[in-house]
Order: C-alpha cells, then structure tokens, then sequence
C-alpha cells in the first residue's frame, strides 16, 4: 500500500516535470518565433513601409485595371484636336472623326456626363454643375483662369501657367500651350479591335451576320493595342518551356538515377560522381543556369527550356534514384527466375514499380515549372514573364497588366489541372507518392 | 476436351490484348517524342539565338567568371564579406516569409478540412483561395508590389509569403485528413474548446510532418528569394544583377556572389534535408515527405 502511494506519487512528480518541459518547451518556440520575426521586421524597416507606400501608384493601378480613359486635347498655338484612347497613338482617332460625347467644331464640345460640359476653344469652359462655370484664356501670359466667386475647392489646382480640375466626371487640364481632358469609362478599352478596324464599334450580332470571319480574326488576333497573337504565343512558349524542360529532364534522369542509385551500380565512383553531379546541377539553380544560359543562346523560350532541364535534371535525378533504392528485389528475382536478360529484368521488374512514383513526380514538376517558366522567361526573355515585366515597367499600361495576371492564373491552374488529371488517369489505383 | 479447346483461346486473347496495349503504348510514346521533338523546334526557331550556335559558347561565360574569380582570388573572401548583408538579406527573405507562410497555411489547412473546420461551409471557398494562392507565380505579386512599395526586400517577403501560405495549406490539409479523429472527439467529450482541440487533439499528430514540409518549402523559398532579388526586390539577386552588368573584366565580384549562392543552397539542402529525414523517419513516417 505505501509502496503504491510512494510509486505513484514519483509518478506523479516525473509526470509533472515532463509537464513543465513540455510547457517551456511549448513558449519558447513562439517566443524564438516571435523574436525573429521582430529581427527581420526591423532589418527590412517594415514600420518604415507605411511612408513609402506610394497611394497614387496605388490608385492608378486600380483605376486602370477596371477602366480606361479617353484623351481630347487641343493644342493652343494652332488650335488642333487629338483624340486618343489612354493618349496612345495606338488608340488615336482618325483626324475629323471623334466619339459621340465630342462635337468637333471651332470650339469643340465634350460632355463628360451628368451634365459637365467643357468646351474647347481660343477659351476653354468648363460648366461644373453645382458649383459654376470655369473659364480660361491661355496663351502667351497664363492660363488667366476665371474661378466663380468663393474659397477655391481643393478640386482645383490653379496656378499662373497650369489649371486642373478634377471631378468625378472626368479631368481638365490646361497649360499655356495644351488643353486637355479625360474621361473615364469602364472595361478595358479596344480590347477586341481596335479603332482602325472597320469591326470597331459592331455588334457580335452584326459580326456574325457580317460573314467575313476571316478578316474579323485577322483584326481581332492583330489588335495593336492588345497584341491577341504575341499574348497567346507567349503564353505557348511559357508552357513549351515548362514541357520541355521536365519531360527532357525527367529522360535524362533516369538513366543517371540508375548509375546513382545502391543497388543497380556497382561501381562506387560512379554512384558517387552522379550523386555529386545532381548535387551540383541542383545547387547551381535556374537563376544562374538561365544567367549562364543566356548568354550563350540568348533570350528566348530554348534558354529557358534548358535551364529548368539543367535544374530539374539534378532533382529528378535525386528522387529517381531515391526511388530506385526502394524498389523491391522480389519482383527482380522472380523476373530473373524466368530467364530474363538484364534489360528484361530492367523493363518488367523494375520500371513498373518506379513508374508511379516516377510520372507523379514529374507530373508535379511540370505544374510548378510552369510558375518558373514565368519567372525565368522574365529573366531571360522569353514567355509571358517577359510581356508581364514589360508592362509593369511602362507604368501606365495596368490593364495589361491585370489581363497577363488573370491569363497566367488561367494558365498555371489549367496546367494543375491537366496534370492532375494525368497522374490519376494514369496511375489509377496504384499507390502514389506526392 | 473443354479445357484444352479454351485454353489457346484464352492464350490468344491475352496476346491479342497485351498487343493492342503495347501498340497504345508504342503510339502515345511516339507522340511524345514527336511532341518533344517538335517542341525543342518551336524552341529553338523561337530563340535569339540557335541552338548549334550558341553550343560552342556554353563554356564562355562561365570560363571568363571562372578565369577572372581565379586570377583575383585573393579578393574573393573580401567579396564575400562585402555581400554576406545581402545574403543574409535573401536568407531572411526567404526565413520570414516560410514562416508566416507556414503560420497562416496552419490555421488556413485546419479551416480548410473537412472534419476539422469549425466552419463547414467555409472549407471549399477556402480551398480556392489556397489554388489561386498557390496558382499565381511570385514573381508577379513582387512585381506589383514593388511599384507600390518601391524596392527592397519587404515585397519580395511578402510575395513568397503568400505563395507558401497556398502550397504548404493544401500540404498540411491533406496531412491533416490523414490525422485520426479520436484525440479530438476525446477532447470534445471532456469539453474542450476549438483551439484546444487542434493544439492538443491534432497538432501532436502532424507536426513532424508540418515541420518537414515548412523546411522543405524553406530550400524552395531560398531559390525564390534569390531569383526575385534579380528582379529587383533587394537581397542578393540585386547585387548579382548589378555586378552582372558591370561587365567583362569585371566578372570576379559576380564570381563571389555565385559562389555565396552557389554554397547557401547546399548547405540548406543538406542541413535540411537531414532535418526533414529524422523528423519522417525517426518517427516511423514514411511517406510523401520522404520522397519529395
């Protein structure tokens, strides 16, 4: 009876004590979690962030991905207009020709909606309901705006040689040699044709009735403004990339994985020059074999093929032969008790048990190469990584870049997809790795 | 009598049937290689520069970096000291952003499985967000960000963050579908809360897995780190971009940071994947992780 009181109450204390282990153990590692996150924190100035934060770049980039604007400017020395979507030349209207929303004239009129109107001429004019007409004279002086009577809203900026207003309508800007004003619309503008086209403007109604598909795709997959066929070749060579450089690796893998893998290579130095070769192929990495790459083949979709093909070669080469050191020898045997050559015992005893493994793998591989692919085409030039860092350099173009966002999820989810479906069409019912 | 009359036909129906399916094999692998090859066409019409070209130059580049760092290699350990900030830079890229993604991905795979999730209803949205998490490269919400936020490392930080909180959520949920559910009914029974549940019930049995995964994602995300500083989000990409364009005879201080790169991945492979081996297989897990 004492005994067990005695016992139990050691018992009792050792479990306490490994109670209180775990508890210390259990708070220092948020504790050293936490602390690390601080170190970092305050290495890259995050609190210093919210300076740095650029709120116009912000708000262009979300104004710009769900609307676009229309430029009507006069130039005051000679009194022409131009009139350009986003002020592209791409988007430019033919001289005479103009939007329904601007009457061309000696003094142009442009209605913004809901009742703004400006007028563009040797005097500009800009009636702002509820508040007043705006007028200005610029030329060699000034812009000598007149403002309605009372305190100047923080809407306007006015000075000597510059006036704009900006409303919920649209934008004005004038200075001494240029008046100029926006007005903004939903979508992305001139996204099937563009304005030179004589399909601009239809209905799919009329385009369907119109019968000249041919023309109408020759327009469509020539859009300047869009570039339809560069977009869809890029996105081709981004996945060509990613196909090439897994399948090729995956091929020039397995014969390696075999010289490095214990039980089919019987020379040591050879299963160690390949262990160190996939070593080295993986640890020199896609951003310096793509540097390396490129200069000697230059940009484009082969460089990228062949530096994920150079990289992959070193994982797969890795997990192959990982997977080959697992193979069961009883399959072997009873393969090689039918008389079976070398390569017989290779081709029925080994292969169909790697195979699962093998494809799962790679099938995997080439989801995630096409996230690469996108990164190394920007890199090395080639793909759609390429337009989508082109775009973003402009600065202006948002659209675009909104739409080679939306078309790369598109296609890394469909590539997901696809291989997903692969792997279970394909190894349906065997037990597959990840 | 019967059976010797079915036996040659079953003998050639077996044969007839392995035929037809090795004549499916032999034409799915010919369209393969017709697709590869093909494809390796497209390549290389598409490139600047050729193939057959380019293939004598392979050497070039890596012989001059190679010959410049050598001629130099009294100045490399200095180089390696002026680039070791930028490094750890990039590791710690790579560090933070592995572990808020590991610790959003935590609590995102427990709302996200079926079983565990407090809210049911909120399992599959969850689950698209964690694909298109998961979809979108890094490199295009480090772009994004760093016109937002001007270089440095903060976007890239935050890019690989989000892409780890998507892969590493579906890892862990589907770790977590394979967790037994008795330790939490056990719990629920005693009347433990939610987080309760999870921390005692669930946690033990995954996390050795979750670990192994979180470091496996840590090598992937050093990679990333790397590539990202190259586009511009600081660390040592950056630098290797700038020494990069310094040009010939200049190579040596390129040679440095390739060697810096070259030695951070191996020794985070190594050190982690004999991390990632005793966590699966000390404890008798043997299983995806193990192969991955």
């Amino acid at each position: 009876m004492t005994d067990l009181t005695a016992s139990s109450s050691t018992t009792r204390q050792t479990a306490r004590r490994s109670f209180r282990r775990k508890r210390i153990a259990g708070l220092t590692a948020p504790v050293l979690i936490l602390a690390y996150l601080t170190y970092v924190f305050v290495a890259f100035d995050v609190a210093g962030l919210g300076e740095r934060i650029n709120v116009s770049n912000m708000k262009t980039l979300v104004a710009d991905s769900y609307s676009y604007k229309t430029h009507v400017a006069r130039d005051n020395r000679n009194g022409e207009m131009e009139i350009a979507i986003e002020g592209e030349r791409k988007g430019r209207y033919a001289p005479g020709q103009a939007p329904s929303w601007v009457i061309l004239g000696e003094t142009t009129r442009v209605e913004l909606g809901n009742g703004h109107v400006v007028e563009l001429g040797p005097e500009v004019t800009y009636d702002v309901p509820g508040y007043g007409l705006i007028t200005a004279t610029p030329g060699r002086s000034g812009v000598n705006a007149t403002l309605p009577e009372g305190p100047l809203p923080e809407w306007i900026n006015a000075s000597k040689n510059r006036l704009a207003v900006t409303t919920d309508a649209g934008r004005l800007t004038i200075t001494r040699n240029r008046a100029e004003v926006f007005r903004y619309f939903n979508g992305w503008e001139l996204f099937f044709f563009t304005l030179d086209s004589p399909y601009y403007g239809m209905s799919p109604l009329d385009l369907l009735r119109s019968g000249d598909y041919g023309a109408i795709w020759q327009d469509f997959w020539t859009n300047k403004m869009w570039r339809h066929g560069d977009v869809a070749w890029a996105l081709v060579e981004t996945v060509l990339m990613a196909f090439l450089g897994t399948f090729g690796a995956a091929m020039i893998a397995l014969p390696l994985g075999f010289l490095a893998a214990k039980n089919f290579s019987p020379l040591g130095g050879l299963r160690f020059a390949a262990r160190r070769l996939f070593d080295f192929l993986r640890g020199v990495d896609g951003l310096i074999w793509t540097i390396v790459l490129s200069r000697a083949f230059g940009p484009g979709p082969l460089t990228g093929s062949l530096a994920i093909l150079l990289t992959d070669t070193g994982t797969f080469g890795k997990i192959f032969s990982e997977a080959l050191e697992n193979v069961d020898d009883k399959q072997i045997e009873g393969i090689a008790s039918t008389g079976a050559a070398p390569v017989q015992r290779y081709r029925f005893g080994v292969i169909p048990q790697i195979t699962p493994v093998l494809l799962s793998q790679v099938l995997y591989y080439l989801e995630s190469n096409t996230r690469s692919a996108t990164i190394i085409g920007a890199i090395t030039g080639g793909g759609i990584g390429l337009l989508l860092t082109q775009a973003i350099i402009t600065q202006k173009d948002w659209e675009e870049v909104s739409y080679y966002i939306v078309l790369i999820i598109l296609m890394v989810v469909a590539m997901d997809t696809i291989s997903g479906w692969l792997r279970s069409k394909l190894i349906s019912g065997t037990e597959a790795g990840h | 009598m019967h059976q010797t009359t079915d036996a040659p036909q079953i003998t050639a129906d077996y044969l007839a049937h392995a035929c037809q399916k090795r004549m499916m094999n032999m034409i799915l692998l010919v369209v393969f290689v017709a697709l590869l090859i093909g494809g390796f066409g497209t390549a290389n019409a598409r490139n600047a520069g050729g193939f057959l070209n380019g293939l004598p130059n392979v050497f070039d580049f890596p012989a001059d970096v190679l010959g410049e760092a050598w001629e130099r290699a009294h100045l490399l350990p200095g180089y390696f000291l002026k680039y070791l900030p930028s490094l750890i830079e990039t590791v710690n890229i790579a560090g933070a952003a592995t572990l808020i993604g590991a610790l959003l991905a935590f609590f995102g795979a427990l709302l996200a499985t079926r079983g565990l999730a407090p809210a049911p209803r909120l399992v599959a949205p969850l689950r698209r967000v964690l694909d298109v998490l998961r979809a979108v490269p890094e490199i295009v919400i480090a772009l994004v960000l760093i016109f937002l936020l001007g270089g440095g490392p903060v976007p890239a930080m935050i890019a690989i963050a989000l892409h780890t909180v998507g892969a590493l959520g579906k890892l862990f949920s589907e770790v977590n579908e394979n967790a037994s559910l008795k330790p939490v009914d056990g719990l629920e029974s005693v009347g433990a809360g939610w987080l309760q549940r999870m921390v005692l019930g669930v946690v033990p049995q995954v996390a050795p897995n979750y670990l192994s995964y979180a470091l496996l994602r840590f090598e992937i995300n050093i990679r990333a780190s790397a590539i990202l500083g190259f586009v511009g989000a600081g660390g040592i990409g950056y630098d290797l971009r700038n020494t990069m364009s310094w040009g010939q005879g200049k190579f040596d201080e390129a040679a440095a940071i390739f060697l810096l790169i070259f030695g951070t991945i191996i020794i985070v492979d190594q050190v982690s994947s004999h991390f990632r081996n005793s966590l699966t297989h000390g404890r008798a897990y043997q299983d995806k992780g193990a192969i991955l």
